[in-house]
């Protein structure tokens, strides 16, 4: 790590981005507490996780790249026995329900599949009624419809006011999902802000694109900050030579061209 | 505090319930050494001496299975898993969880002590305990220092795979020598030092004055210090080494 300078607000989903190894899981694990920093500030919900104080645990849900549960109890249980440690945990059968584990409730989790195991980490993060919850990775392996599900919930948990940190190496995760976006290699932030305006901001990286195909059929991409400006002098000039623009399209720059840009080696 | 009490109460009911649903594991650390105790005593049916030895013998290594190896076994599973690492970002305290975990190791080492006594009693014309007292300092001793060394143990396994042939190449030769030493007064002077210096032998010695011979706990001390000894050890390197993750790489 080399200095991750971020604030994620109350009520807001904020998306850590990067390539693998970019340091997103450190991070996020300092955070949690797994981790001690070796420099800098960190306040959670206003306590220094380093210090893992229980109170700290109590109002937060974590959902680790990867971990493990007890084979030989069923997802109820582990629901029951997880609630347990929380002053004011949900309804186990609601939480069932939210992580589509109702069938499955009374299985052995050795036979739960990868997919409802995912699942089953959510709702084990999920039960204790968190304010924040880390999620690190979340779909990673998921089939399509089971990434909806996964957004879906997130976006549920949302709405009901909970804040998320999430990281993700999907462009499209954190474009569906994040109200802020911070892009992350070697161990440093590159960017940061809403997805959308990621691409125009700064005001260096904000190049739109003009491309079409002229007579001879080759391809002109004239790049602007002005698209307005630039697309009406191309077309008065073309109009006045009375020539068509094949293929005429401005594109804006998208968070994959900003992250791909940012992360792309020297 | 008695909230930290009552989830300590919790894990440890969930532990029991895991116990039984997982019969290998049930196995090794239960049946086996009561299958000792009854091949044992088939072979050694009528040489009252020697079934004298036997029922603490395998008191003891009762003590050192439920305890060492099955605390071994189950932190290094659960390490590798990432349980513990899921359990260490939940509010529940460190210490309601050791308490289950090690609840549970208690509850099995009395089980087994029990059945080993009345097995005694019973089958292999053994009276019962001449004293409790001693019989009860020595198990709960015994269970410290063997739970302590199975937690530090488990430390130096790098992975599951390797947990059985880690775990035997020390519970086998431990059990070897002690019970050897214990049994052959004749046996040379290095393998009855050896077996003096290790923690097994002296409690088979404290269990079997408990239950056997009636020597009394003041001319058991020295056997007593050894086992307290080994916890002490174990205790601090459990403490000191204890590790939440699978290390990397």
């Amino acid at each position: 790590m080399r200095g991750i300078d971020i604030t994620v607000k109350r009520g807001e989903v904020f998306g850590l981005l990067g390539p693998n190894g970019a340091g997103k899981t450190t991070t996020v694990e300092i955070l949690e507490g797994y981790r001690t920093r070796t420099g800098g500030d960190v306040s959670v919900l206003g306590y220094d996780p380093a210090r893992r104080q229980i109170e700290l645990r109590k109002r937060i849900g974590i959902v680790l790249q990867s971990s493990g549960i007890y084979s030989h109890v069923t997802p109820r249980e582990a629901l029951q026995h997880w609630a347990s440690f929380y002053p004011k945990p949900r309804d186990v059968e609601e939480v069932l329900q939210l992580a589509g584990l109702q069938e499955k409730a009374d299985a052995r989790s050795r036979t739960l599949s990868g997919g409802q195991l995912r699942r089953l980490d959510f709702a084990l993060a999920l039960v204790g009624d968190p304010e924040l919850i880390f999620l690190d990775e979340p779909t990673t392996g998921f089939d399509p419809a089971a990434r909806r599900d996964a957004w879906e919930t997130v976006r549920n948990l949302r709405e009901g006011g909970k804040t998320i940190l999430l990281t993700t190496h999907y462009l499209d995760e954190a474009q569906a999902l994040a109200d802020r976006v911070a892009i992350v290699k070697d161990g440093r932030v590159l960017a940061v802000g809403p997805p959308r305006e990621l691409g125009t901001h700064p005001p260096g990286a904000a190049q739109y694109t003009i491309a079409y195909r002229d007579l001879n059929g080759a391809r002109v991409e004239r790049q602007t900050e002005d698209p307005t400006r630039l697309l009406n002098e191309i077309t008065a000039e073309a109009l006045a030579r009375g020539e068509r623009l094949e293929e005429l399209s401005v594109g804006r720059p998208t968070l994959e061209d900003v992250y791909l840009e940012l992360t792309a080696d020297e | 505090m008695s909230d930290a009490v009552t989830l300590a109460w919790r894990q440890y009911r969930l532990e029991r319930r895991m116990f039984w649903r997982n019969p290998s594991a049930a196995f090794f650390n239960f049946v086996l050494p009561l299958l000792f105790l009854v091949g044992g005593g088939a072979i050694l049916h009528g040489h009252q001496s020697d079934l004298n030895k036997l029922v603490p013998a395998i008191a003891g290594m009762s003590v050192m299975s439920t305890t060492f190896t099955a605390l071994a076994y189950n932190i290094v599973f659960l390490r590798e898993r990432g349980v513990l690492k899921r359990i260490r970002g939940t509010p529940l305290p460190t210490g309601s969880y050791f308490g289950g975990v090690a609840g549970n190791a208690v509850t099995n080492t009395a089980l087994q002590i029990a059945i080993v006594v009345l097995a005694g009693r019973i089958f292999f014309g053994i009276g019962w305990p001449a004293h409790w007292g001693e019989l009860i300092v020595f198990v709960v001793v015994g269970v410290v220092c063997f739970a302590a060394l199975g937690v530090a143990f488990a430390h130096l396994i790098p992975n599951f795979e390797s947990t059985a042939a880690y775990v035997n190449a020390v519970f086998l030769p431990v059990v070897f020598v002690s019970f050897y030493a214990f049994d052959t007064a004749s046996a040379p002077a290095l393998l009855r030092n050896v077996a003096d210096a290790l923690p097994l032998k002296p409690l088979i010695e404290g269990l079997s004055g408990a239950i056997v011979t009636g020597s009394s706990l003041g001319s058991n001390l020295g056997a007593l210090a050894v086992i307290a000894g080994w916890g002490v050890f174990g205790g601090w390197f459990a403490v000191r080494g204890f590790s939440w993750e699978q290390r990397r790489g």
